[in-house]
């Protein structure tokens, strides 16, 4: 948990300050807004699907012992 | 290197990830050829609509294969991948009908229209429905593998005619390639298109093998406690 709060630390303190980030994002109409918005749905997503392909490994070892 | 040893590696998992963000990253920020006619830029939608089809056709390929290595072997495995393989291939045509629909509202006007390629495509998924009544409606587990894999040797063929073959040979057709109409591929004269779609195609393509792996792991584990 302590791993993912530092990283939320992390995330936030980037969205306060002024950075390279904020000019990207504010450019080209805010279109890289909606970019990384779905970058960041399907990478969750994927990541979902890699813990459940991992769960699904493991009940298989488990029903073959 | 067997099936279920490839099955289980991660590494063309993280290759569908990969090719999957860099197609919605491409897809919006490339260069395209955003000025055509009414497609204005809804033609970046070349990289997510046409790949849920490409993957639907080649989940359903492998299905039929999976179907003929049941009938060859008698291995029920082979039929539980297979239809693995149809459920998610369903999931991806609903999701190509889905898309498809909302892009001709904002180009063609309308959510559906009349068109060999669009009620080529409708059919096509009521033959698949049809598939998974006829499992479901099999009580004994032999029985339903056989009945479904010799349907889907027949339902394949039909499947490609309906979808590419018969909008093709249709006199008119507002959908791309289908008719009188041409493909994209003649719009990107420079290939900006292609630089992304290829790359964006085989990720959704490997992402659906992944899904239905997994459905097939997990149908599996299910049969596998059921005979305990």
């Amino acid at each position: 948990m302590r791993k993912y709060s530092i990283l939320l630390l992390a995330l936030s303190l980037s969205a306060v300050a002024q950075s390279p980030v904020d000019e990207v994002m504010y450019s080209s109409g805010k279109i890289y807004v909606v970019v990384a918005v779905l970058v960041i749905i399907f990478t969750l997503l994927a990541a979902y699907l890699v813990r459940l392909d991992k769960k699904i490994t493991a009940l298989e070892k488990k029903n073959e012992a | 290197m067997t099936v279920s040893y490839i099955m289980r590696k991660y590494w063309w998992k993280i290759l569908a990830i990969l090719f999957v963000t860099y197609g919605i990253i491409g897809g919006f920020l490339m260069p395209a050829p955003d000025n055509i006619g009414i497609l204005g830029k809804t033609i970046r939608n070349l990289n997510f609509h046409v790949p849920m089809w490409f993957t639907m056709i080649i989940l359903l390929f492998i299905s039929l294969i999976y179907s003929l290595m049941y009938l060859a072997s008698g291995d029920l495995k082979k039929d539980s991948m297979s239809s693995s393989m149809v459920k998610v291939a369903m999931l991806f045509g609903l999701m190509g009908l889905a898309t498809g629909s909302f892009w001709a509202r904002f180009t063609w006007g309308t959510w559906w229209i009349e068109d060999a390629k669009l009620n080529g495509a409708a059919i096509a998924m009521l033959i698949y429905t049809a598939y998974y009544i006829l499992r479901n409606s099999i009580e004994d587990e032999i029985k339903r593998a056989k009945f479904s894999s010799v349907y889907n040797l027949f339902a394949f063929p039909i499947y490609i005619v309906l979808i590419i073959v018969y909008p093709r040979m249709a006199e008119t057709s507002l959908h791309p390639a289908s008719g009188d109409t041409v493909g994209f591929s003649t719009l990107d004269l420079d290939n900006n298109l292609r630089k992304v779609f290829y790359l964006s195609g085989l990720g959704w393509i490997l992402m659906g093998v992944w899904l239905s792996t997994l459905k097939y792991r997990l149908t599996e584990l299910k049969r596998k406690n059921e005979e305990i």
